[in-house]
């Protein structure tokens, strides 16, 4: 026979017989490659289309001048304008304006508003052109008139011709509706204004957003961009296309790449599955193999057999993940969003696109985690020699060499050593890598792990005393721990990146309930929607607040964007009153700060946020400049605080200091403490009778807290949700393994029933087999978990989000994990050990039946 | 000691394998029983041992009708009174050779005191903390032996015990055997095709279709 038609042959034969096993781990192939490549058809989906959307807004320039503050003194415009490089200059205002009567309180209230000149726009984004009625052109320059984009008219509820009612600050502002922008983006929310009318009916006269520049032909870019930044100075950015991609891809690189990571958990414990299995049958055809070479089969036509085996099932896996990745990201998409419900990608519609190339590559990853689930146990069979291999009884032998502690030795060192190690672009590359040797090198001590701790507990106690069933237990799993440790790898990875997700997951939950007590200390927040960079509320609206009875204290709030780095997003500048004698009192500080009354008097200081020091290199103590007011300005670095509501760093200044320098009195929001006794709904029943009171946001501070855990929650649903998937494909795991183990434990039963065995005693025996198997793996899988979480709370998450917090176990969760895990194992065990008291076993053990 | 009452069993409507049989074997008795392949010699030792009911008759040890025993009963009459060595020997290869071999008195709740001198009697002495692995087939059919006597059986059933040895292990190993039976005082059937093997019992009978009879004296199957 020739050698294809042998292969065929036995892998057909050997699945067929095994149709439970292979299954499973096809399953788990599919859904570990379905998981991974749903999550980057989404985020790939939701990036570009977010990225698009903003480079349409964009249009055609081949530079963009932006000021380090969020807006820049129009001023600038007829200078460029005139510039002999320049053939066009396009000034642009940007607002995102709140629309009175949507959800308050988060990002998706807040329709774009773009400010333009027709008459230039038309030259450089024409898509930005409204479509007014036939012969109502001038309505594209009326000072009353907006273009809504398709999604903007669905989402508001109007038509060509409506009234829109918006909110500016304090004021209620109303618009009609003159046409539509037909070539806006499915799903793209904003709406298109005369640049003039903007400035003037949102109050903001003079400013821009950015000027967009068409160069005039032969200018060479890239030397023009660099001799404009000189000539500009420092107060203004210069960019191109590719540096407004950069930054909008930083945005959400972070989110993106730990999402992609987490996901490819589920393919990581899918690995360990398919390693599983074929090292199971393996085992299970260790004579067949050997009654294969002394007939004349290759050692190189075996290990051909079983990686082509493992081929198979990767590529069926594989193709089957792909369909079903597809179909999961489709249904996400429509159902979430693009950003899964995190609002990561706010005012865009995506929708998937299939790219062959992407399928491609996350076929070849299923293939090659398949097929390196399979070159263990592959090299195991060709290294057995046929003679010994022939003969029953050492099975366990086979998967020895799988448990040198040497490999776990080296894998657990360079875990350590990669701790240590810096991100690269940002990245916690090292971080993610540490976490895999961890586990890798974690379970593959768990053989010796296990055979140390049950050979103990056997020798501890007396076989008299624990009965026959349970010395079998404990003998089986002390003197033949490489099957037993195999069963248990899937679930090992699995439990333990559960339990480490739970510990990372809480400790944030808990470091953010702290911190938001230090955040929100006031009984209410009060808040004007903001626009541009304007404070709501001007110095008599300030006054009639505090005029009003009812209050211990009122403290007020200016916030504003700054731009520090061209490639990055804004950082958000705060100021607000410091307790100058122990800033303690006001921020959530680290221990990284300039102890309270060493603050030199002649300097202005500034605390930043974590993100600061990672992303821009500021230090404690350090002196730095900032583009706050007329001229840059220098400020003293006095501490670090922790700050979880923004990853792209976000600095805290004294509101005197501000409104010297700036000479801008208007805040954004107000904290009131309420006086004892003071009842939260009659304050809020005074704000409201204010001449501007129906323009207020009032939030009381437990609202605010219930709403932060809302969006935690929901940010964290994918990741409970990917981290189920790993578990099920972990038990999964353990089902196929047991089933496959009773099967090939099949004369061992028979014998047992024999000699007088009974059939529960046979049930409990492998009820108790599972139970402490998982039981060990449980403790085993927590002390990994808590390493992982470690890794996560530590590196991981202050390298990609730039924000540290403490660590805290949810014992409770933890506990509760545990035991569903030990009742799935051993409920696992007792189903499949149905088999182990058949008939068939009883005639197992005859050799000429 | 042993009673077989008309026992019929079959495997399919057209297929019965053993007919109407009968026999009583008395205590200490040890009989070899021959018969060609698929005529039914493990049907009628599972039968004997209460894994198997027969699809009529009765069998009875020691007045005791284990053929309409319930499960349990029948599993602790064999856990108590019987002792089992197979042609593949089926010692469990997680488990140590004392380990082994004190699997009976275990399930019995008899103290495991006996194991080494047991050990010393088939001549494994000082090897009980080996694994079957380090073993020879002759020595894990040693190991076998012990298991199936350590417990002191009234019976010993042994499938083809040397099926699987050389010749001069398989004379060993049946010498063994029947010592440790005769030793014990137990009653003992060894199944086998082997006339060398059947030469070691006190009565050699043949299974055929119409029944269990001796074997005439130069008889070749």
């Amino acid at each position: 026979m020739k050698p294809p038609s042998i292969f065929r042959w036995m892998m057909i034969s050997e699945w067929r017989a095994h149709i439970m096993q292979i299954a499973v781990a096809l399953i788990a192939i599919a859904i570990g490659v379905a998981m991974a490549f749903s999550i980057h058809l989404i985020n790939s989906a939701a990036f570009n289309e977010f990225s698009a959307a903003s480079k349409s807004l964009s249009g055609q320039s081949d530079l963009q001048v932006r000021g380090r503050k969020a807006f820049l003194d129009e001023a600038l415009y007829p200078l460029l304008a005139k510039h002999s490089s320049i053939a066009l200059a396009n000034p642009v205002l940007e607002l995102d304006v709140a629309v009175p009567g949507k959800q308050q309180g988060r990002n998706d209230h807040k329709l774009k508003i773009i400010g333009i000149d027709p008459f230039r726009a038309a030259q450089i984004s024409p898509d930005l052109l409204g479509v007014p009625e036939e012969g109502e052109t001038l309505d594209r320059i009326a000072s009353d008139t907006i273009f809504l984009s398709p999604a903007a008219m669905e989402w508001l509820q109007v038509e060509q011709g409506d009234a829109l009612q918006l909110q500016a600050g304090l004021q209620a502002i109303t618009l009609r509706v003159a046409g539509g922008l037909v070539r806006a983006r499915a799903g793209q929310r904003i709406a298109v204004m005369d640049i003039g009318a903007v400035q003037w009916r949102f109050g903001q006269i003079g400013q821009l957003s950015r000027i967009e520049l068409k160069l005039k032909d032969g200018i060479n870019h890239a030397a023009f961009k660099t001799r404009l930044a000189k000539e500009l100075g420092e107060s203004y950015w210069v960019m191109e296309a590719a540096d407004q991609e950069a930054r909008i891809a930083n945005m959400s690189r972070a989110y993106r790449i730990n999402l992609n990571m987490l996901a490819l958990v589920a393919l990581f414990t899918g690995t360990f599955l398919v390693f599983s299995t074929q090292a199971l049958s393996v085992i299970r055809r260790r004579q067949q193999f050997a009654l294969l070479r002394v007939l004349g089969f290759t050692r190189q036509q075996l290990l051909r057999q079983i990686i082509a085996e493992g081929g198979f099932l990767g590529i069926m896996g594989s193709v089957l993940g792909l369909g079903l990745g597809y179909a999961v990201a489709a249904v996400a998409i429509r159902f979430l969003g693009g950003d899964l419900g995190t609002n990561f990608f706010p005012g865009v519609k995506p929708g998937i696109f299939f790219d062959p190339w992407d399928a491609v590559i996350f076929f070849a990853i299923g293939l090659s985690v398949t097929l390196l689930g399979s070159i263990a146990p592959a090299l195991e069979a060709v290294r057995a020699r046929p003679a010994l291999a022939l003969r029953s009884g050492a099975e366990d032998a086979v998967m020895a060499k799988l448990s040198s502690p040497w490999f776990a030795v080296i894998c657990l060192s360079l875990a350590l050593l990669f701790t240590q190690l810096p991100p690269i672009f940002e990245l916690p590359v090292f971080g993610y890598l540490a976490i895999a040797l961890l586990l890798i090198g974690g379970i593959t001590l768990m053989p010796r792990f296990a055979a140390w701790t049950f050979a103990s507990l056997l020798n501890r106690l007396h076989h008299e005393r624990i009965g026959a069933v349970f010395t079998l237990a404990l003998a089986r799993l002390a003197n033949a721990p490489n099957q037993a440790a195999i069963a248990l790898g899937g679930i090992l990875a699995s439990f333990s990146l559960m339990v480490a997700m739970a510990i990372m997951v809480t400790s944030f939950r808990v470091s953010i309930d702290a911190w938001l007590g230090q955040v929100l200390p006031a009984d209410l927040y009060v808040r004007a929607a903001a626009i541009g960079d304007q404070g709501g509320f001007q110095s008599d609206a300030q006054n009639a607040i505090i005029a009003l009875p009812g209050f211990d204290r009122v403290d007020f709030f200016r916030t504003q964007q700054l731009t520090l780095d061209i490639n990055r997003p804004d950082v958000t500048l705060f100021a607000r009153p410091v307790d100058k004698e122990d800033p303690r009192n006001t921020l959530p500080l680290t221990d990284d700060v300039i102890a309270p009354g060493s603050l030199p008097e002649e300097v202005m200081p500034v605390w930043v946020s974590e993100a600061m020091v990672d992303l821009y290199g500021y230090r404690v103590g350090e002196k730095v400049v900032l583009p706050i007011g007329a001229v840059p300005s220098e400020f003293l670095v006095a501490g670090v605080w922790r700050d979880y509501g923004r990853q792209f760093g976000a600095i805290q200044m004294q509101l005197t200091d501000y409104q010297r320098l700036t000479g801008d009195l208007s805040v954004n929001n107000v904290a009131l403490w309420l006086q004892a006794g003071t009842s939260s709904d009659t304050v809020v029943a005074s704000l409201r009778q204010l001449p501007f009171g129906a323009a207020l946001e009032i939030s009381r501070s437990s609202d605010m807290r219930a709403l932060s855990f809302e969006i935690f929650d929901r940010s964290f649903a994918v990741t409970y949700l990917l981290e189920i998937v790993a578990v099920v494909i972990g038990l999964l795991g353990v089902a196929a393994s047991f089933s496959a183990q009773i099967l090939a434990r099949a004369k061992e039963f028979g014998m047992l029933r024999h000699i007088g065995v009974m059939r529960r005693q046979i049930l409990v025996m492998l009820t108790a087999e599972g139970g402490l198997l998982t039981a060990l793996g449980v403790v085993l899988g927590f002390v990994l978990g808590w390493g992982i979480s470690l890794i996560l709370v530590f590196i991981v998450n202050p390298q990609s989000f730039h924000w540290t917090m403490q660590l805290h176990l949810p014992w409770g969760w933890l506990l509760a994990i545990a035991v569903i895990m030990l009742i799935s194992a051993a409920l696992t065990a007792l189903f499949f050990g149905r088999k182990a008291v058949s008939v068939q076993v009883i005639r197992a053990v005859r050799e000429d039946w | 000691m042993l009673e077989l009452r008309n026992i019929t069993k079959g495997y399919a409507e057209n297929r019965k394998v053993l007919i109407n049989l009968s026999y009583t074997l008395n205590a200490g008795e040890y009989v070899a029983i021959m018969g060609e392949s698929g005529v039914g010699k493990s049907t009628l030792l599972n039968l004997i041992a209460g894994l198997d009911s027969p699809d009529s008759g009765e069998i009875r040890i020691n007045g005791a009708a284990i053929s309409s025993m319930q499960d349990d009963a029948a599993t602790q009459l064999r856990r108590e009174q019987f002792g089992f060595i197979f042609q593949a020997f089926h010692v469990l290869p997680h488990l140590t050779l004392a380990q082994n071999i004190a699997l009976p008195l275990l399930l019995n709740g008899i103290a495991t005191d006996c194991v080494n001198q047991m050990l010393e009697q088939v001549g494994l002495h000082g090897r009980g903390h080996h694994f079957p692995r380090q073993l020879s087939g002759g020595e894990l059919q040693r190991v076998a032996i012990a298991r199936a006597l350590i417990h002191r059986p009234r019976l010993v059933l042994a499938d083809e015990p040397t099926g699987n040895l050389d010749p001069d292990t398989a004379h060993e190993i049946l010498q063994l055997i029947r010592r440790e039976i005769k030793a014990n005082g137990a009653t003992g059937i060894i199944v086998t095709h082997s006339h060398m093997a059947a030469a070691t019992a006190d009565r050699v009978l043949h299974l055929t279709k119409n029944g269990l009879h001796p074997a005439q004296p130069g008889h070749n199957l």
